[in-house]
């Protein structure tokens, strides 16, 4: 405890009814969740998926960010990366939601039908990759890979508080340079799995990267939220101010943006191929009222964000900031909503509780795991080399 | 040097956090009139100097929505209006392929406004000089150094107190910039003989040199090689021949291998009595009948031929091929419906060659017997 930061920052908890939110919010989701399970139990497999790519954008997209830091070098991130570093934390309960899935393949995935396979031509060529046994050792793979990349890097970090050894940077250096190119192969992969194999005779060669445009945004969002709330309550370290802000809004807006170019790419390439094969799976989310839920989605994930995120001063306003990360979180899940959902029901949108139950459940978790971690460890990685240039720096 | 009237009185710092430190000192005294100038941005400057946001951003805004507008304008004008062409069986107006024109004209129309704004309206072009300029000061401080200049028409202005803020603040030089008085009198004029001649000048290099280089320097071979050779190029005129084509038309009755004309266009029952299917039915004919139906017949007469065409009502539907009147008709005369269609069902005669059409008909066949069994197929 020698070093010179560590006099700055003395830890202050979080507001007691935080973490009771959070326990609420999944209380209430989890006992949702297992009724709804014994209501409809396919509509409850359906939306369980959502909740575990939802978890899966949090937790993963937050260590893609912390390893972005440490990559780039950035310093202006390194007073909060500790709070990206406890969203990170969420991918360890990935498997949780990851488990009713296997339970129920067969209700979610057309390909896994011997039956189905046998009589499809299609199907049938592509049973090498999309068979049970595959698919399942792929999943198992990719979250042991993102459990890895989670333990190496954030003991590093967590190291250093006390050591306040820059060694530990250069590592976790050498660990970002090599889990970014598998982060995007995993997630590529991981959105391919759940998500494009839903309709197993759809393909589309972007999808992978539309994912994790959202990913990323969402895990931004979270981020977001949460410094900006703990700042304002002066919970974390002197010195956070409207520049950071800045950065933040700037980051969350430069992926709102890409996110609606990645998304406007898929759908210009496929409308004007016009070619069936890949057509339909657009007509689905346009026919049966899922019209209008594409429609709003594009307002919902792109114009209102764009527009309130557009200026400069909107970006270091600290109740815009927290307005719009709400709001990202909430186009997040409209997004997986109509990734997901149109697989299950063609004909009509389904809304109801248990579309409620899931997301409940999902936003339970986070905020729970963020609480638990945030209780034990410091909010500030006290002993990085960059924290005083971080907390120096300016626009 | 007594007749040279006083710029302003410029300091030189040797750190970055100096010159941010004697911004936010230099601001704070109430000078409003000052600059500073740094070698490259300096993070934090326009918070020290109390800066307001640039406006710069609202001519960024509404010359970029400008450009959205003018594009969408013109792409309408020419796709819709003009010349209009269907591509690809879209809509003339269609929207998807617009935008990206229409977002990379907004980048365009928002850069390039956003400069000339600027030049115009914040750097008063064509005023292209500045007291400051070729002065030893601006050269530290384009260098290693970083500075900062209270201008004389400062209201608070004082050359000592100036002086004396300076070295409080560890200024390394202090240097007075004085007006050069060629150039306050001189007066800047939009037509300037010299500048426009310049303009002129640059413009006809930069066109001569690119047309050059496109149209004449990318032409040149090093080596012909085989390129020149004694002979006519297709379209080319020839000298010999009296009409001067210099493609030949085949010598007249002249008929391509395997490509007989059909002689009985406007006789189908000419066709329904000489004409006979050459092909047997065998399985790779019938195969090769149901490609070809599938391609080309199938999506009006439907996959088979109950004429449930998979057009949603875009053209009209045709009668069914089980009717007895197709039942009764010879392979000869359905063969002319192929070869030079009926009513509305356009003709086939290009698109597939003589055995594949008579492979369709075999086809059609063991569709109308699927429905339609003989007892000998029993
Ligand atoms: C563009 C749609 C279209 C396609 C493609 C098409 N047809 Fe037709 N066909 C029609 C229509 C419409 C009629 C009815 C014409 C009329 O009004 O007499 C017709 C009529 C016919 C008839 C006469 C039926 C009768 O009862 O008079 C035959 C035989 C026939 N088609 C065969 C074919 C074959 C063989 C092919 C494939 C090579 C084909 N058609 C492709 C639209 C089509």
């Amino acid at each position: 405890m020698s070093n010179e930061n560590s006099t700055l920052y003395s830890k202050k908890n979080l507001p007691g009814n935080f973490a009771k939110i959070g326990q609420m919010l999944l209380a209430v989701g989890l006992i949702l969740v297992v009724l709804a399970y014994f209501v409809d139990h396919t509509r409850s497999a359906f939306n369980n998926l959502i909740l575990l790519m939802f978890l899966t954008s949090i937790g993963v997209g937050s260590l893609f960010l912390v390893a972005m830091e440490y990559l780039g070098g950035a310093v202006w991130s390194t007073p909060f990366r500790r709070i990206t570093e406890f969203f990170a934390a969420v991918i360890l309960v990935i498997p949780l939601a990851a488990i009713p899935i296997y339970f129920n393949l067969h209700d979610l995935f057309h390909w896994t039908h011997a039956e189905a396979v046998a009589e499809d031509k299609i199907l049938a060529g592509k049973s090498s990759y999309l068979n049970e046994t595959f698919f399942i050792i792929r999943i198992v793979f990719f979250i042991a890979v993102w459990f890895l990349f989670y333990f190496l890097i954030i003991k590093n970090s967590k190291k250093q508080d006390s050591s306040g050894d820059p060694k530990l940077t250069t590592r976790n250096i050498k660990l970002s340079a090599v889990f970014i190119p598998i982060f995007g192969l995993t997630i590529t992969f991981a959105s391919i799995d759940w998500v494009m194999s839903l309709e197993p005779h759809w393909f589309s060669t972007i999808f992978g990267v539309y994912f994790f445009s959202g990913t990323i945004l969402a895990a931004l969002a979270f981020t977001t939220f949460i410094v900006v709330y703990m700042n304002e309550k002066g919970l974390l370290i002197k010195g956070i101010k409207k520049d950071h802000y800045y950065s933040l809004g700037a980051y969350l807006f430069a992926f709102i943006n890409f996110w609606a170019y990645i998304a406007f790419s898929q759908y210009m390439l496929i409308w004007y191929a016009n070619l069936p094969e890949e057509t339909f799976w657009f007509l689905q989310r346009w026919e049966g009222g899922w019209m209008y839920i594409s429609i709003a989605l594009i307002i919902i994930h792109f114009v209102v964000p764009y527009f309130g995120l557009l200026s400069q001063p909107s970006k270091m306003n600290p109740k815009r900031l927290m307005f719009m990360s709400i709001w990202i979180l909430f186009a997040h899940i409209i997004d997986l909503y109509w990734l997901i959902m149109p697989t299950y029901s063609k004909d009509s949108v389904p809304l109801g509780w248990i579309e409620l139950a899931f997301p409940i459940l999902a936003i339970g978790a986070v905020i729970t795991v963020f609480s638990i971690k945030a209780k034990k460890e410091n909010h500030v990685p006290i002993g990085d080399p960059k924290l005083k240039r971080g907390l120096d720096f300016r626009l | 040097m007594t007749d040279k009237k006083l710029y302003s009185l410029t300091a030189v710092f040797d750190k970055p956090d100096d010159i941010i430190n004697a911004a936010e000192k230099v601001s704070d005294s109430g000078y409003t009139k000052y600059d500073i100038n740094t070698p490259y941005p300096v993070h934090g400057l326009d918070g020290a100097m109390k800066l307001p946001p640039s406006k710069l951003g609202y001519s960024a805004l509404v010359l970029g929505l400008s450009g959205t507008f003018a594009a969408v304008l013109m792409i309408y004008f020419m796709s819709v209006y003009d010349y209009p062409i269907v591509i690809g069986g879209k809509p003339f107006f269609a929207l998807p392929a617009f935008v990206p024109i229409m977002f990379e004209i907004t980048v365009l129309a928002a850069s390039i406004g956003t400069v000339l704004t600027m030049l115009f309206f914040f750097f008063k072009f064509p005023n292209n000089s500045h007291p400051l300029l070729e002065t030893d000061y601006m050269k530290l401080v384009s260098v290693d150094k970083y500075g900062v200049s209270i201008q004389a028409d400062d209201p608070k202005f004082n050359e000592d107190e100036i002086s004396k803020l300076y070295n409080d603040l560890g200024a390394s030089k202090i240097l007075p910039v004085y007006w050069d008085l060629e150039e306050v009198l001189y007066e800047h004029k939009i037509v300037e003989p010299k500048f426009l001649g310049m303009l002129a000048l640059t413009a006809i290099i930069v066109s001569g040199t690119v047309y050059f280089s496109l149209n004449k320097l990318m032409f040149m071979e090093p080596f012909s090689w085989m390129m020149e050779q004694e002979k006519l190029s297709p379209q080319q005129k020839s000298e010999f021949f009296s009409d001067g084509y210099s493609m030949r038309p085949p010598v007249e009755g002249a008929i391509a291998r395997g490509d007989l004309p059909y002689q009985f266009a406007d006789k189908p029952e000419m066709a329904a009595k000489i004409l006979s299917n050459p092909l047997v039915s065998s399985e790779e004919n019938l195969l090769l009948g149901k490609t070809k139906y599938n391609i080309y017949c199938s999506p009006c007469h439907g996959y088979f031929g109950e004429g449930d065409s998979r057009l949603r009502g875009q053209f009209p539907n045709p009668p069914s091929l089980h009717s007895q009147k197709l039942r009764d008709w010879t392979d000869g005369r359905i063969y002319h419906v192929i070869e030079v269609g009926q009513n509305v069902m356009p003709a086939y005669n290009t698109q597939m060659t003589n055995n594949e059409k008579w492979a369709t008909i075999l086809y059609i066949r063991a569709l109308q017997r699927s429905l339609n069994a003989k007892e000998s197929d029993l």
